[in-house]
């Protein structure tokens, strides 16, 4: 197994080249993601993160810049990368269990049954069952069952829980983290809920606009951010200042801070929330430079 | 076996809450020299936290001499804690006491404060393991 599961280097994705409309959905994105992460991809409505996933996934190509896979060029390493679509894409007229048996027929020498049919049968779902008559939720489990069946040592979902029931969602996040307790699966999934990924994720792709805005460890990236308040005439630098507010004479801010803080400006650890929500309202805060995984020199004191 | 209950609004650390739910049990002799604590993966699949912050709890409770991870077989524990087990005289006495305090008309959060009056009293020092969790939400950098 390679030590990288995704790598991106100015990579870029344009659509509608011909027309005046041309407009880029992701452009100039580096970054690494370590293999055995579970990486979180947040970003509001149209920030690219499907674009993102799919280029991974090979159904798009980039227009500029490279991306990485499993250590191989992108596309070529599909056999060990598992994707499932914000649409989950099913076959409609084929049985729950005649979708398995193509799982099946389709990844030979790879496939699990066993936990195919295992996460299938969580949900109650009669295996005879038409795809076409599920509800968004089962397609769900059952496009999940078909990309776990497989194996694969790079899973890649876009929206995974958004048709699913709050039990529903539980189970199947425990699916996932067991998948990747047991097999060291490099997981990469996207929501514009941070909350809903926050405690399955060690990994944070914060996009924007079409662009990365952040990249790391999730508990780096909060050690090396401090919610500070103090007087509204306080000068922060020589903090890097991703967001700040003054209300009467408060001054509250999100830096990302120089040097050791001073103690009256009683500083404390953001949520990942709070952090996601500062840089998406400031697009032209100072990101990390592309590609730094948050290795600071504040994090080796941890 | 152990089970832990994740609560992602009570503001302490995911790890920090395993680490106290192990050593309550130490506490208490539910959990005692030689079990084994739950896989990672057990853990995840029940809560749906992610594997590292499973593995960075026992990796503090290792760190701390309580418990000692067997290649291949697990994690299992080393020591008990503290020397008050479920079936220890001094339990019984205190359930008799709460008894006699309900008995008295006194509710919840009266027999609470009564007893972290006393406990503070007697223990004026000792702060529980909470200040793992006060100084993560510091933010310090350095």
């Amino acid at each position: 197994m390679t030590d990288t599961a995704l790598e991106a280097a100015a990579l870029g994705k344009r659509f509608g080249r011909l027309r005046r409309s041309a407009g880029w959905a992701l452009r100039d994105c580096s970054f690494a993601l370590p293999a055995g992460r579970v990486c979180a991809v947040v970003g509001p409505n149209g920030a690219g993160k499907s674009t993102l996933l799919a280029l991974a996934a090979g159904l798009l190509a980039p227009t500029e810049g490279t991306l990485s896979v499993l250590g191989e060029p992108v596309g070529q390493a599909r056999a060990r990368v598992g994707f499932v679509a914000q649409d989950k894409p099913l076959y409609p007229q084929l049985t729950v269990a005649e979708t398995l048996r193509m799982g099946g027929d389709l990844n030979p020498g790879r496939w699990d049954a066993r936990a195919a049919e295992r996460i299938v049968a969580g949900g109650d779902l009669d295996p005879k069952a038409r795809v076409r008559s599920l509800s968004g939720g089962q397609r769900t489990r059952v496009a999940l069952a078909l990309a776990l069946g497989k194996r694969p040592e790079l899973l890649l979902l876009d929206e995974p829980m958004a048709d699913l029931d709050p039990l529903a969602r539980h189970e199947l996040m425990g699916v996932l983290m067991s998948q990747a307790a047991q097999h060291g699966t490099t997981i990469v999934m996207s929501s514009h809920v941070v909350a809903e990924l926050e405690d399955s994720c060690d990994h944070l792709l914060l996009i924007g606009g079409g662009r990365v805005r952040l990249a790391g460890e999730i508990d780096a990236l909060l050690e090396t951010h401090a919610r500070v308040s103090a007087a509204a005439d306080t000068d922060l630098a020589p903090h890097t200042v991703v967001e700040s507010r003054t209300t009467g004479r408060q001054l509250t801010a999100l830096i990302r801070p120089a040097a050791p803080l001073p103690a009256d400006w009683r500083p404390g650890t953001p949520s990942l929330e709070e952090l996601v929500l500062s840089y998406l309202r400031n697009p032209e805060a100072q990101t990390t430079a592309p590609g730094t995984p948050a290795k600071s020199p504040e994090e080796s004191a941890v | 076996m152990l089970e832990y209950r994740i609560d992602r609004h009570s503001g302490v650390a995911t790890y920090v809450q395993i680490v106290q739910q192990t050593k309550q049990a130490l506490r208490l002799g539910h959990l005692e020299p030689g079990d084994k604590l739950p896989t990672a993966r057990e853990v995840v699949e029940a809560t749906a936290i992610n594997p590292n912050t499973v593995l960075k709890a026992y990796r503090e409770l290792e760190r701390e001499g309580l418990v000692e991870a067997r290649r291949g077989l697990g994690t299992f524990v080393r020591r008990g804690l503290g020397a008050a087990p479920a079936d220890s005289p001094l339990n019984a006495e205190l359930d008799g006491w709460t008894a006699k305090a309900r008995e008295a008309g006194l509710d919840r959060d009266d027999v609470a404060a009564l007893f972290t009056a006393v406990l503070d009293k007697h223990f004026p020092t000792q702060f529980p393991e909470q200040t793992a969790a006060t100084q993560h939400s510091q933010g310090d950098p350095s």
